[in-house]
């Protein structure tokens, strides 16, 4: 279970912004959250905290056992490396590996051995609907198409908290549904916790509980509409 | 326009390619100013002291002075006007310095040499006993009053400064006295050196040299100060061209640097480029301003490279001299004028290779499709600048322009086709460079640890960038090793040469101008624990006007002339004419080769001789003849000798042998007695003086080298943020990330350094066997100095590793995560 306890975080200037204040949030497990908010209201901020990338000013994130605001860079990394899957708007796949070897590299930095991380990156890439095309090189994809290969990068090593920031941003709406519908899945099917940064109402309103950060720096819920 | 190419060039710009065009340009204009500043000092003092004469008829060792009422006399001759010359060294204050020292006839000199002549009314003073007169340029380099004393000669007599020569040039360093008192104080009664000649209004001035040096004994040579000139030209020549092209591989690897920068800014620039191309920029606007970015890059680093320049030669000038250390010229620090010809010319070369450095890579820039790279999360493109076929094709090119151009002759004494071939093998190096990449990303074993396969992984998909990033240290590396290569045979060459051209224990040396007593030989040799006397007697001949005079030394040679001789090839069969072993140097200048018969004008006759064979000469580039002593005594009447070889009886007290040497020589304590052993030191601290400068800029080349790899790097890192941001993201550490790029650092490096070693011995061969050949005409033995090699080589990889990672050290901070997300 994912829990933020009394979050800030202010980003320095002149004037200081604050872009998270006295925010909590339960995430628990199999749960998909959606948060939305206007540009620049710190939703991105808000995962780099939550993945340990970046640190709160005040307030704690715990995951399962472990206070992840309080490791230390490498213990943060180590724990992302077996503990989280990441989406992100631009997919940030590597153009100098194969699709295999881009899906594999978090069982790679895991330690798990060549045969088994090949198989388990042809299988994932496989459920996304690009088993035959493992071998290809990145360079060959549309962007729907490298967004399922970062799902899959993101899911090989079944994680149990999956961060995604606008997955769906550089989509057009057939491929942006079919993502949404991808993760939403991917949660549900792992009961992993799920937490979504997006402008998209249609892919929030795939959420279970969507939630808007606000100018204030906290989280309150609304209701959206598909189609708003 | 220019504003805006300006803004954009300082994008693209690092700081490290400037300070290697820089640095290029400002050694080549260094060495040529220094050098010019020299040659117009020389000028300066040739001016002076030939005047308005036609014609110098010159002897190095001087010729009777009965010569010179016959040249007055000849109906060609308007005016004469004979000189006694030596140089001497001179003390004064703690400062020291070579002078030259003039002996005239006032009365002749007036005509032809009036810039060597004091103020009208102080020419009587000329003709005083004792007195000199000084140049503005030698007063000032001593500290001189008139009124002041000066030592000159090995008697050190007291001469009087009793004035200046105020029309003396402003470089010209010399002192003046009557030729009477020269004659007697310098110990040359009876001989003068040159003969100043005008000739008569009128005259055809050809033929009337040709009547004139029929006049002339076969010793006294006929020239024009130009032709002096040109004599002193080509004495530096080939030190400075050896300088001139360590000055151009530092452009070709600022031109690789520029190349590495400006590819990784078209990288980091991709969606502005593509904006600037579907606004309206066409390709060919593209190429030229990116081409424009470059050159003007260049310019910057040529002009800081110009002041440079300008600024060490002021250095140099003041702290080595105007010979950079290689004792071919001597005098006063000389005034340094501002070098238009080279500055300009090396400017526009340090324009020329940023501008090609830019141009590599902005080939790659027209390739950015407009539509697809601004899409979001796109993919920048690496296109292959050449294909495998072309690459290949022209790797092949270049080897055989290499091979043809190193076949070349010298062309203005100059090698310059051995230069092209350098050059043809670094670029043919370079063009090897992504193939070997790619050979050895797929030899290599596929990595468990993650950094490492991912270093591999890259390597294998842009060899190209091992290309960009490694040109630097290959060109670098093949310089050190080139250089190493041929320091070390040139130096155990020159150690074995002089393990066989001074085989006594104790050598003698004679002063030049001043003859030994008859009896020499004889006290010499009955001087207690002297087992054996060699005796050695020095001519200068003059033999072509437009080169500098060449050795003739006369010593004993057994029937194995090998044994004192380092030979080099097949001798001839001796003929009925006496036989002379001529050095290399004599091969290339004058075109001897073994079994031609040559004339030798020594002792005003004509000695026709045969050549026997070649010998290795490291003492005298522009050549040498060996012959016996007896047979030269035989022939040309001249018994006086010059220097001795002695060998000691086995158990004799050096020291006290030593001085019973001085005792019999007369000399007393200025006896220049010297061990072999002592020659040889001194002759190899010569040799590691001169050429610690090329130590220096080999060091200079690699940290250039090196700082391409950290420039390479950093460029890409910027350029490669968001990947960083993954790997941070998906769990890879700091120090993962680190031994990534440390891995690519070393496997980019790595074809760098192998076929900058290989390039390096190509390199090497070409400088040993064609230009330091055609250079300084003589041949040495090959030795590879492995050790040192292994050493250079772990120490490039190790460097280049260090450098990949403080070139991309931005990669790990805070700025990678972040590159990632897409909102705020």
């Amino acid at each position: 279970m994912l829990t933020l306890t009394s979050l800030d975080k202010v980003l320095p200037g002149s004037p200081p912004r604050v872009l998270l204040h006295a925010l909590d949030l339960a995430v628990a497990a199999g749960e998909y959250v959606a948060v939305i908010g206007e540009s620049g209201s710190g939703k991105s901020t808000l995962l780099n905290v939550v993945a340990g990338l970046d640190r709160p000013d005040a307030g704690r994130v715990c995951f399962d056992a472990v206070e992840v605001s309080a490791l230390d860079d490498d213990a943060a990394t180590l724990w992302r490396r077996t503990r989280v899957g990441f989406v992100f708007q631009a997919f940030h796949v590597l153009p100098w590996l194969s699709l295999r070897d881009n899906v594999a590299l978090p069982l790679a930095l895991a330690g798990v051995g060549r045969r088994e991380r090949h198989a388990r990156a042809q299988a994932q890439l496989a459920s996304v609907g690009l088993g035959d095309r493992a071998g290809d090189s990145p360079t060959q994809l549309s962007g729907g198409e490298l967004q399922r290969v970062a799902i899959a990068r993101a899911l090989v090593h079944r994680p149990r908290l999956l961060l995604a920031d606008e997955p769906t941003g550089n989509l057009d709406a057939d491929n942006a549904e079919r993502v949404a519908a991808l993760l939403r899945n991917a949660v549900k099917d792992s009961g992993a916790c799920g937490l979504l940064v997006t402008h998209s109402a249609t892919v929030a309103a795939g959420a279970d509980r969507v939630l808007r950060l606000g100018r204030d720096g906290r989280l309150q819920p609304v209701e959206v509409r598909p189609d708003a | 326009m220019l504003d805006l190419l300006w803004r954009s060039a300082r994008r693209g710009a690092s700081r490290l390619a400037l300070l290697a065009i820089a640095l290029g340009v400002a050694l080549g204009v260094a060495v040529s100013a220094i050098h010019h500043s020299a040659l117009d000092e020389f000028e300066s003092g040739l001016r002076t002291v030939s005047g308005t004469a036609d014609l110098e008829a010159v002897a190095l060792r001087g010729m009777d002075e009965s010569l010179y009422p016959l040249l007055a006399r000849l109906p060609d001759v308007a005016h004469a006007s004979p000189l006694v010359e030596r140089e001497l060294d001179v003390e004064h204050g703690g400062r020291a310095l070579k002078l030259r020292v003039i002996g005239l006839d006032a009365f002749r000199a007036g005509a032809v040499q009036p810039t060597l002549l004091p103020p009208a009314d102080a020419i009587g003073t000329l003709l005083e006993p004792g007195r000199i007169h000084l140049s503005h340029a030698a007063g000032r380099a001593l500290g001189v009053q008139p009124g002041d004393t000066l030592p000159l000669g090995r008697d050190g007599h007291l001469f009087t400064v009793a004035g200046w020569l105020p029309s003396a040039g402003t470089g010209a360093v010399l002192a003046v006295m009557d030729i009477g008192e020269a004659q007697w104080r310098l110990g040359t009664t009876g001989r003068i050196n040159r003969v100043a000649l005008r000739l008569r209004e009128g005259v055809n001035r050809d033929d009337a040299t040709a009547r004139i040096a029929a006049a002339l004994p076969a010793d006294v040579q006929l020239q024009t100060p130009a032709q002096a000139l040109e004599r002193a030209d080509r004495l530096s020549r080939a030190y400075r061209v050896n300088l001139g092209l360590l000055a151009l591989i530092a452009l070709a690897v600022g031109s690789f640097l520029v190349a590495a920068t400006q590819a990784a800014a078209i990288a980091r620039r991709t969606g502005e480029i593509a904006f600037l191309r579907a606004a309206g920029l066409t390709r060919r606007q593209l190429m030229r301003m990116l081409i424009g970015e470059g050159a003007l890059l260049g310019l910057c680093g040529a002009l800081a490279g110009i002041a440079l320049g300008h600024g060490l030669a002021a250095l140099a000038l003041r702290l080595i001299g105007a010979d950079l250390g290689a004792g071919l010229v001597s005098g006063v620090a000389p005034a340094l004028s501002f070098d238009a010809a080279a500055s300009a010319g090396f400017g526009l070369l340090g324009v020329t290779s940023a501008a090609a450095g830019a141009a590599w890579p902005a080939r790659e820039a027209l390739s950015i499709q407009p539509a697809q790279a601004l899409r979001a999360g796109h993919f920048t493109a690496v296109p292959r600048v050449l294909h495998a076929r072309r690459r290949a094709l022209a790797t092949l090119a270049a080897l055989i322009i290499a091979a043809l151009a190193a076949l070349l002759p010298p062309l203005h004494g100059l090698p310059l086709g051995g230069y092209a071939a350098i050059a043809c093998v670094l670029a043919a190096a370079v063009l090897g460079v992504p193939p070997l990449a790619r050979g050895l990303a797929k030899a290599l074993p596929d990595f468990s640890a993650v950094p490492l396969a991912l270093a591999r992984a890259r390597l294998l998909a842009e060899p190209g960038f091992a290309s960009r990033s490694a040109a630097g240290v290959l060109a670098a590396t093949a310089l050190i090793v080139a250089m190493a290569v041929m320091v070390s045979s040139f130096r155990v060459s020159v150690d074995r040469w002089l393990g066989d051209v001074l085989p006594a224990e104790l050598y003698i040396r004679g002063d030049r101008d001043r003859a030994w007593p008859t009896d020499i030989e004889a006290r010499l040799a009955a001087v207690p624990g002297v087992a054996r006397l060699e005796t050695i007697r020095h001519r200068s001949l003059l033999l072509r006007a437009d080169l500098p005079p060449v050795a003739l030394i006369a010593r004993p040679l057994p029937d194995d002339v090998g044994r004192v001789l380092p030979r080099v090839g097949a001798s001839a069969p001796r003929g009925v004419l006496p036989q002379v072993w001529a050095s290399e140097a004599m091969a290339d200048l004058y075109g001897w080769r073994p079994g031609q018969e040559v004339m030798l004008p020594v002792t005003g006759q004509a000695l026709h001789v045969q050549v026997a064979g070649l010998w290795r000469d490291y003492a005298r580039q522009h050549g040498a003849v060996v012959m016996d002593l007896a047979r030269y005594r035989t022939l040309t009447g001249d018994h006086a000798a010059d220097d001795f070889g002695l060998w000691l009886d086995a158990g004799s007290d050096a020291s006290a042998t030593a001085d019973a040497l001085r005792s019999a020589s007369g000399l007393g304590d200025s006896l220049e007695l010297t061990s072999s052993e002592e020659v040889r030191r001194l002759s190899l601290g010569v040799f590691d003086r001169t050429f610690a400068a090329t130590y220096a800029l080999e060091a200079a080349s690699a940290l250039i080298g090196l700082a391409g790899i950290a420039a390479a790097f950093a460029a890409s890192a910027s350029a490669r943020t968001r990947e960083f941001g993954l790997l941070r993201h998906v769990g890879c550490t700091r120090r993962q990330i680190a031994a990534q790029l440390a891995a690519e650092g070393l496997l980019s490096a790595l074809p760098g350094l192998l076929l900058g070693l290989l390039a390096g011995f190509a390199m090497s061969a070409l400088l040993i066997e064609v230009v330091n050949r055609q250079s300084f005409h003589w041949s040495m033995d090959w030795v590879v100095p492995w050790g040192w090699l292994v050493l250079i080589v772990l120490a490039m990889l190790a460097a280049s590793t260090l450098a990949a990672i403080v070139g991309a050290r931005g990669a790990l901070g805070v700025a990678a995560v972040r590159a990632v997300k897409s909102d705020g």
